[in-house]
């Protein structure tokens, strides 16, 4: 058997825009090496990201039960084109649906929540408990032995 | 409510370094500023846009405020209003502000005088440099360590 080539470890990175979306380009470090494929609710973003690969779903959050169909299906057509090893989200909702999503297709999932939930984990990051690997909270104070952890903050 | 203290002595400050380019919320504030452009009140969405394009936020010690700031990675500093001066309530804003006074982008002045000599003794390069572009090495570590024991998934029907 030759030498096998390496496996390029393919990473998706979601995150509606605003705060979360400055949120996650701060962890960008960690993805050194990795493909990256970035998805956002702004395609104003576009540019944050270089040359690498940026999709754009429909925002939405809980009260517009259609926006959040077609950004569960947008989502779905996302990683089934792009198979990721590995799904990261700062939130909000697209965050939660591509981790529970890539979950049943296998991949493993992270969750950082968002620093501005400085009492408790979001809607989202709580929902999305099950399905997250690396489910992680920015404030020591919120941390629990069982989850969510703290490791450390964007800032 | 008015916060006239604030207001007062970031336009003393704006006198004094000779900034052009301060933009204030200033509520009903009483005080008429001189060196700065204000308006008496913007909406969230405004308000967001403003604080996405400055290069530092100075405000009052709330919890909404302050958390915006670290969301959108900006630079902070806070003065807590006090009951005893009419600014406020409860003193709240105290708590809060020794509360967050450990963050990296968050400065705190406990009062004008205070204010003043935390805005003047700003670098602003070195405030930019300071907080750096990135995560905290501890979270990157982490992160990078949870890619790097993912499994491939070149077949992933195969599982």
């Amino acid at each position: 058997m030759g030498n096998r080539r390496r496996h390029v470890k393919r990473v998706l990175a979601v995150a509606s825009g605003g705060g979360h979306w400055i949120q996650l380009l701060r962890l960008q470090p960690a993805f050194e090496g990795c493909r990256i494929v970035y998805v956002c609710t702004n395609s104003g973003y576009r540019y944050t990201v270089g040359s690498s690969p940026f999709y754009v779903v429909t925002d939405a959050h809980r009260g517009t039960r259609w926006r959040l169909l077609f950004c569960a299906l947008r989502l779905g057509l996302i990683i089934l084109f792009e198979l990721p090893d590995v799904v990261i989200s700062t939130g909000a909702a697209p965050g939660y649906f591509a981790i529970r999503i890539a979950k049943v297709l296998g991949a493993k999932t992270v969750w950082v929540d968002s620093i501005a939930n400085a009492s408790e984990m979001s809607l989202s990051g709580r929902l999305v408990r099950p399905f997250a690997d690396l489910w992680l909270t920015q404030w020591k104070h919120i941390a629990r032995s069982p989850g969510p952890h703290f490791v450390g903050a964007v800032l | 409510m008015p916060f006239d203290r604030l207001v007062r002595t970031v336009d003393e400050w704006a006198r004094a370094a000779g900034r052009k380019d301060v933009f204030a919320q200033i509520g009903s504030s009483a005080y008429r500023p001189r060196h700065l452009e204000s308006v008496e009140c913007l909406t969230p969405a405004e308000f967001r846009q403003r604080a996405s394009s400055a290069a530092l936020i100075i405000s009052h010690a709330g919890v909404g405020s302050i958390l915006t700031a670290l969301e959108l990675c900006k630079p902070v500093v806070v003065m807590p209003r006090r009951a005893a001066l009419g600014e406020h309530r409860n003193d709240h804003q105290v708590a809060t502000s020794q509360r967050f006074v450990n963050l990296a982008n968050v400065r705190v002045a406990f009062n004008e005088e205070e204010l003043l000599a935390t805005l003047l003794a700003l670098d602003f390069n070195e405030m930019t440099r300071s907080l750096a572009a990135y995560a905290s090495p501890e979270l990157l570590a982490r992160i990078r360590e949870f890619v790097r024991a993912a499994p491939a998934r070149t077949r992933y029907w195969r599982r």
